[in-house]
């Protein structure tokens, strides 16, 4: 079980998501960079945060054409599993793993900040740790985070169980108040028609230690660990 | 191959919250411009290409609005100007 954690000019987490999977979980993981042309035979490609190609023209728009995009999508159409996170998310929505796209945060502003989530779906590849209707506190880190999308694509993802993380209060709802970017539905992570590609705003691999702040992103990694060993 | 000068025009889609052009609206309200009722945000490119003909260079302009200059789950474009620039540079 190998994860692959590409890394675009721009990238910033992947180092982070590195140590999660490697110190965290204990599993292997090397990394790909954006000309490659194959994916090293990894079973779980990370899309990770930051700043690719300085999000020119719009957040993920130039990394689509990496050239390990096109073996990303090939691995995503056989099924493989990809986890994108915050600009990986971006990426995948704007080279239409996911669907729907995230603009500028409601407020304007770039928002660094813990957030509580509640795990909407937990049977997925990538959720099998949690419960349903469990709490986690994960953080953000980004300016451009408000999922949008069609009304009849808002109603699919609701309907067949693909939104999978919404921002909730202290009370576990979600509430205009916690919907920090300005999110339709609340909406922090959303699942592939496929259900093996995860898309989210919020960064698990920054939450795997409560030295760190949260260890609640661990879960998540152990999740596609007992997946794949299955 | 002639050489074309192109302007586009991406915006965000109506209808759609804007929440850079809110905040212009709101500025340019409290400068005084009590008349603006709304104000969206967008891009404006400029391209130089080279195309057989007019009518080519034009569907290669929206073919690059609808692949990669515009987001076409939140945001409109329009061909704002597209003219002949002469022969291009070094093949005349």
């Amino acid at each position: 079980m190998k994860f692959g954690i590409v890394t675009f000019p721009g990238s910033n987490c992947d180092y982070d998501a590195y140590h999660a999977v490697v110190d965290g979980l204990g599993a292997d993981a090397e990394y790909l960079w954006h000309k490659d042309h194959d994916l090293k035979g990894v079973d779980v490609v990370v899309l990770p945060g930051g700043f690719s190609y300085g999000d020119y023209l719009r957040a993920g728009a130039i990394a689509r054409f990496s050239p390990v995009m096109r073996e990303v999508v090939a691995h995503a159409e056989r099924g493989g599993k990809v986890l994108a996170i915050c600009n990986g998310f971006q990426i995948a929505c704007e080279s239409g793993l996911l669907p729907g796209a995230l603009l500028r945060n409601a407020e304007l502003k770039f928002v660094c900040a813990m957030t509580r989530l509640r795990v909407e779906n937990a049977e997925t590849p990538f959720t099998r740790g949690y419960e349903r209707g469990q709490i986690v506190r994960i953080p953000i880190a980004h300016g451009e985070g408000r999922y949008t999308a069609d009304d009849e694509t808002i109603r699919r993802l609701e309907g067949n169980g693909r939104v999978v993380f919404r921002y909730v209060g202290t009370t576990g709802e979600p509430d205009a108040a916690a919907n920090v970017n300005g999110s339709m539905r609340n909406i922090a992570g959303i699942l592939s028609e496929g259900g093996n590609v995860l898309g989210m705003m919020p960064h698990p691999e920054r939450a795997v230690d409560p030295l760190l702040g949260s260890g609640d992103g661990l879960a998540l990694f152990e999740s596609l660990l007992e997946r794949v060993a299955a | 191959m002639t050489l074309y000068r192109a302007a586009v025009h991406v915006i965000p889609r109506r209808g759609l919250l804007d929440p850079q052009g809110k905040a212009v609206a709101d500025a340019l309200r409290t400068l005084g411009f009590q008349g603006v009722l709304s104000a969206r945000v967008g891009r404006h490119v400029v391209l130089e290409l080279e195309a057989a003909d007019e009518r080519a260079a034009e569907q290669s302009v929206r073919q690059m609005c609808e692949r990669l200059l515009a987001n076409p789950v939140t945001e409109d474009f329009e061909v704002a100007s597209l003219e002949a620039a002469g022969e291009p540079a070094g093949r005349r």
